[in-house]
């Protein structure tokens, strides 16, 4: 408490120096975008744009992805992302004043918190100064978070953004039914003694019924889960085809963190309990064990089921994005660019999660590139049956035609380049902060494993998709 | 508890409530020559199951005709024959329907009995066979499965359906006054008990899928999918058809059992069933319900009981021989008749006659937010076109969206619409008090009140901001169209489009064309009206057009029965006894007392004496007194919010004393009074005719049943002039001419008919 009361009284130098620089930002601004183009290319041609700011990734980190229930389980919201702050200032030194915005990203907002950033901004000690904003975009939450920030960077209103995401399926907030609220709210407004109790008089036993949050699609009244199972037979996957993928996932998953290749990940030392170092979903099965399940969804004779699904994921992710010259000029050396994106919308019904075959085609051609240009790919996995139905659906002349108003089929991703260190199905998907370590994933599998384009692509409820360019920063 | 149950269920039966079902559509026969190769039916098999495919050839939908019936049974001959076939799926190749029941002209073709009741019994043989197949088959049911075709689904040992909004189960053979005819009356009551399935016989109701599965009348629900590497229908057919398969094997393996776990309610009732002074109060209690709402004027819902009440009591073997009698007795009745004509007669007003229109109406507007108004922006908001409400002032355009809103939130309530889908709905509406956006009207609709001076205000000032290819539609129930084109700068595109109120529930539309409305401007109408869900005639201009012009001599003689000192309760007693689903003096108060006046002066200066009879000063003393009906709180009867019994009213005494006439003996018995009514509609319906303003009978006999409430059961004016007879008519009409004079005077045409019985309306 009393280090939140003095923290404006240590910052207030800044704070002025702060204000001298926004008033001098139009002119340095236009010089800058002049400057822009010239920066580097060096091996194949760049996605760098005439008269636009570069934007680049300095670093990202996130905290391990547990299972909800687990040790983050008496946690808030805010006490996540903050940790994922704090450990984005350890992992980039990046001089807290230097940031000149906050995005972060969450789906079922705790109440206490709803502007999550602004809570978990304060608590990780950045400037009061700071402004922070919080976004909601279904699982694409973190990647609008991300988008934003982009935008306040190239259009020259910002040089440093933080852009996250946070998501403690833990605790959610149930309500009390609305006829109890309107009772509680009435209450409060009665006058006199015999307003209350005629007020009173009128509780009814089922007010006391709880309202949980939706899980189902408000439009449709569908659960994501129902309408995954759909999707895969109307694309006839089978359960055999969903069960390989979701294996597959929990392998490469399983790969990835034994060979520390998920660098992202940052300890989290849980206050009360012992050090979090790791995801905790990954659990690699077999396709026998795995055909045992029954359906979760459609029973009893659907193909969705807990093994070959997302599951329910605590976590929270943080990256920190610059204009290219201000990193350069504080001496970092950037990770990735963040170049072209796309956000596409579909119907919520019968196309919910195929955001990322909409939006793959679009993005590539936006960019100048072919599938062949991409040397990594991640897509969100929110179901096996769902990715696989986006396979199918990027490979299918006639979807193409009839859906997409294209001539050809988009073309299916290489397998080989598709999500190599696991996914959402094996490493979780805390909703609104896998955005940001879908970017992650794909800056550091193009450090390691080389190559210039990565693709990120995701699907979100309500029908929307997303999809971004990552390029990899020249060595 | 069984009882009330069964009562609660029926409490929403009434009679005329008819053939709302659109599956039921007859087939043309097609005599198909190939007899060598299957022509309704194919089949192959996957892995160990057999897939029965059922495609009647050159039509829309299955019907069970002697063709499928014979194929059918030698395909599952040869499936039981096979060792390699273990269990069967039972699909359509048709994604929009099962199967939509029995051939109608298989049913018209018999000439007796004796042949209606042997088709039953073959029925029942081939469906016996079924539910004791030895090897399992599964019905794969996509789209309307409806009466034979609901039989079937319920002879085989699993049932699987789409829970789409185009499946639905249900036997609506009562609404053509028939029973279900193979087997359904026995085997429905044992599937979902005796008060269930008599609900669903007696009313005829189409259930969907997901209600279905609660009642145990289905037993696995599909999702219709959307796109995939197919388009969704052929996607969700083939994927309906995998599940089944899975199913099929797995009772074929008894992995699956076929037995439901039944719900508490659902054993309490059955239990209750098992003791016989249960099973007779509840037959009790059904029996008074539908006398009390048939009137005992249809006969097929008290053979209905009868039939299930054979089967229950005496045994199966009994029931199946009631029901195959009481089908043939039933199908033979002039009821039946009757109904199955208004059926033929229904399929031919929900066709467009004039072909397509050269461009699709996609915008509209409304002028004019009341009653009439806003019903009509309903139903067309509801099937997504885009719809201007305009009225002149800002409250009567409030009531009216107001009235438009609440139409659609019964409908969530009823949970036939989801809120967001009401929302998304209501958004096609914008009300308005300018013309703003008339520009890219397509047609617009007037529903202003009923004055010639207004409408041409209207027309002009509407024609000044609409496009060329614009159509303006007057909604009026008397004045002529060609009066109100009179000012308008492109006479064919004006056209009378009368909806009936409340627009939302009365299914009749009444097109008119002047001798100027172009055939596009037809076209148009008609495709807007058949969007709107309606069933449409289209009548020539003239006074009072059809419906209305029908009417207002039988109003006129309510009049003068009234004069005549009937009391209004003994009238309405009288109307509703002959089948009339609302009392003469009910009506009157329903339409309004202003409304009738109007119609009853306006046509009455037309057609001057032959519309006489009462005396039209009782309208206007009624309306002087604000006595407008239900709308003024007071008409014959007294109207009070939340009260439902209806108390006369004291205050018409005077009225009615003062205008009092002496009642003539000879033509003032109960049915007399009944004759004299529906003798003076009937005669006018076929001058109509006559006079060319109807151009077939089948729209008269459906204009009058959908828009006037002319008893169901009598099948309409022309249909009621071929069974009753003509000779008869006119024999009551000449005897009323003699105590009244002219106004009862047979028509030519009518004449004709009485002169040479062979003559009919219907050949």
């Amino acid at each position: 408490m009393t280090t939140i009361l003095t923290y404006p009284f240590k910052k207030l130098p800044t704070t002025s120096k702060w204000a001298l620089r926004f008033a001098i930002r139009p002119l340095s601004c236009s010089s800058q975008l002049r400057a822009a183009p010239a920066v580097q290319t060096k091996t194949k041609k760049t996605l760098a744009k005439p008269n636009i700011r570069n934007v680049v990734v300095v670093d990202g980190v996130r905290t391990p992805f547990l299972l909800s229930g687990t040790s983050y389980k008496d946690l808030m919201p805010h006490d996540l992302a903050r940790a994922a702050l704090t450990g984005l200032l350890h992992r980039t030194s990046v001089p807290k004043e230097v940031v000149d915005y906050i995005i972060f990203g969450t789906v079922i907002q705790e109440v206490k918190t709803s502007n999550v950033a602004r809570e978990a901004a304060l608590g990780a000690g950045f400037s009061d100064k700071t402004p922070a904003h919080t976004v909601t975009m279904a699982c694409i939450s973190a990647n609008q978070a991300m988008t934003t920030g982009v935008g306040l960077i190239a259009s020259g209103q910002c040089d440093v953004i933080v852009a996250g995401g946070v998501e403690l399926m833990s605790d959610i907030p149930i309500r009390h039914s609305r006829k109890m609220r309107k009772l509680m709210l009435d209450l409060n407004k009665a006058k006199s003694m015999g307003q209350r109790l005629s007020l009173i008089s009128k509780f009814r036993l089922n007010f006391l019924a709880p309202e949980l949050p939706a899980v189902a699609e408000f439009s449709t009244s569908e659960t994501m889960g129902h309408s995954a199972d759909r999707l895969a037979a109307a694309f006839a996957v089978s359960r055999l085809e969903q069960d390989e993928y979701a294996l597959r996932s929990h392998s490469l998953a399983k790969k990835a963190q034994d060979e520390g290749l998920l660098s992202d990940v940052v300890p989290f030392r849980v206050p009360g309990k012992d050090t979090v170092t790791k995801d905790n979903g990954i659990r690699p099965s077999s396709l026998e064990q795995m055909a045992k399940l029954k359906p979760a969804f459609i029973k009893p004779y659907g193909t969705v089921t807990a093994a070959n699904s997302s599951f329910l994921t605590d976590g929270a992710s943080a990256m920190l994005i610059m204009a290219e010259e201000k990193a350069l000029a504080m001496g970092y050396k950037p990770k990735a660019y963040l170049r072209d994106f796309m956000y596409v919308s579909q119907d919520p019904k019968d196309q919910l999660l195929l955001g990322p075959t909409y939006a793959t085609p679009k993005v590539l051609e936006k960019a100048g590139l072919t599938m062949n240009d991409i040397d990594a790919f991640e897509f969100h996995e929110a179901f096996s049956g769902q990715i696989l139905a986006n396979f199918k659906a990027m490979d299918s002349d006639w979807f193409a035609e009839n859906y997409m108003g294209r001539k050809t089929k988009v073309g299916l991703p290489p397998l080989e380049k598709f999500n190599n260190w696991g996914g959402s199905l094996s490493l979780g998907h805390p909703f609104g902060a896998t955005g940001c370590r879908l970017v992650m994933a794909a800056a550091n599998r193009l450090r390691k494993e080389g190559g210039q384009y990565g693709l990120v692509a995701a699907c979100a409820a309500g029908g929307q998709g997303h999809a971004m360019i990552v390029e990899a920063y020249p060595k | 508890m069984v009882a009330c149950r069964a009562i609660g269920i029926l409490s929403r039966f009434s009679a005329f409530r008819i053939l709302r079902s659109r599956g039921y559509i007859c087939r043309n026969f097609t005599g198909s020559s190939a007899l060598l190769t299957r022509t309704h039916i194919n089949y192959g098999v996957k892995g160990d199951v057999a897939v029965v495919r059922i495609n009647s050839p050159n039509s829309k939908v299955n019907t069970l005709s002697k063709e499928l019936h014979s194929e059918f049974t030698e395909v599952m001959n040869e499936i039981w024959a096979s060792d390699q076939i273990r269990s069967a799926v039972l699909i359509s190749s048709k994604p929009g329907c099962f199967i939509a029941g029995a051939d109608i002209n298989m049913l018209s073709a018999c000439k007796t009995l004796q042949e209606v009741t042997q088709l039953s019994q073959e029925a029942q043989r081939i469906l016996e066979k079924l539910e004791k197949s030895p090897k399992p088959v599964v019905a794969a049911i996509n789209g309307s499965c409806l009466g034979g075709g609901l039989e079937l689904a319920i002879s085989c040992q699993y049932r699987i359906a789409t829970k789409d909004r185009k499946t639905v189960l249900g036997v609506p053979e009562v609404l053509l006054g028939a029973l279900p005819g193979a087997g359904g009356t026995q085997r429905l009551p044992k599937m979902v008990g005796v008060p269930a399935a008599l609900d669903m016989m007696l009313t005829g109701r189409n259930i969907r899928a997901d209600r279905a599965k609660k009642m145990g009348l289905v037993d696995q629900l599909v999702e219709p999918l959307g796109p995939g590497l197919k388009p969704p229908e052929e996607r969700t057919m083939e994927y309906l058809e995998e599940v089944a398969i899975t199913f099929a094997k797995g009772l074929a393996d008894k992995k699956i059992s076929p037995k439901r776990n039944k719900g508490l309610v659902e054993k309490l009732t059955a239990y209750a069933m098992t003791i016989p002074f249960v099973r007779q109060q509840v037959y009790k209690k059904v029996e008074e319900k539908v006398r009390k709402q048939t009137k005992g004027l249809y006969p097929a819902p008290l053979k209905i009981i009868d039939v299930v009440k054979t089967g229950i009591e005496q045994g199966s073997d009994a029931g199946y021989l009631s029901e195959s009698q009481k089908f043939g007795e039933l199908v033979m009745t002039k009821e039946s008749k009757a109904l199955m004509g208004l059926y033929h007669g229904q399929v031919l007003c929900k066709k467009n006659k004039f072909g397509a229109p050269q461009k699709d109406v996609k915008h509209l507007a409304i002028l004019g937010a009341g009653l009439m108004g806003a019903g009509i922006a309903q139903v067309s908001v509801d099937k997504g076109l885009k719809t201007i409400l305009k009225d002149a002032t800002l409250t009567g355009l409030d009531r009216g969206q107001q009235q438009v809103f609440k139409g659609l939130n019964d409908k969530v309530k009823k949970k036939a619409l989801t809120s967001f889908e009401r929302d998304s709905i209501f958004s096609n509406l914008t009300g308005q008090l300018d013309y703003q956006g008339f520009e890219k009207a397509d047609m617009v609709i007037e529903a202003v009140f009923e004055d010639l001076s207004l409408k041409h205000r209207v027309l002009k000032e509407v024609e000044a901001v609409i496009p060329d290819h614009c159509i303006f539609a007057s909604n009026t129930s008397a004045l002529p169209i060609s009066e109100i084109a009179a000012v308008s700068k492109r006479p064919e595109k004006v056209i009378g489009m009368h909806y009936f109120s409340p627009v939302d529930k009365m299914q009749l539309l009444e097109i008119i064309t002047t001798e100027k409305t172009s055939r596009d401007t037809s076209a148009s109408a008609v495709a807007v009206g058949l969007k709107q869900g309606k069933v449409i005639i289209v009548v020539k201009d003239g006074p009072g057009f059809y419906t209305t012009r029908c009417l207002a001599p039988m109003m006129s003689e309510v009049i003068r029965i009234l004069q005549e000192g009937v009391d209004p309760k003994k009238l309405d007693s009288l109307t509703t006894s002959f089948g009339f689903p609302v009392g003469a003096a009910t009506l009157v108060d329903e339409v309004g007392v202003d409304v009738a006046k109007h119609v009853a002066e306006d046509l009455g200066k037309v057609f001057g004496e032959r519309f006489g009879g009462g005396n039209p000063e009782l309208l206007t003393q009624m309306v002087s007194k604000g006595f407008l009906g239900r709308k003024s709180g007071k008409g014959f009867y007294i109207y009070q919010e939340g009260v439902k019994r209806k108390d006369l009213n004291s205050d018409m005494d005077s009225i009615l004393a003062s205008l009092k006439l002496p009642p003539k003996s000879e033509v003032s018995s109960d049915e007399d009074i009944q004759f004299r009514l529906v003798t003076r509609f009937v005669n006018e319906a076929v001058m109509c005719l006559q006079e060319g303003i109807l151009a077939t009978p089948a729209e008269g006999d459906i204009g009058a049943v959908f828009g006037l409430g002319f008893p169901p059961c009598l099948g309409g004016p022309f249909r009621f002039v071929d069974l009753y007879g003509a000779q008869k008519i006119v024999d009551r009409l000449k005897k009323y001419e003699a105590a009244y004079g002219k106004q009862f005077t047979p028509c030519q045409l009518l004449a004709d008919h009485a002169n040479s019985p062979n003559k009919k309306f219907y050949q």
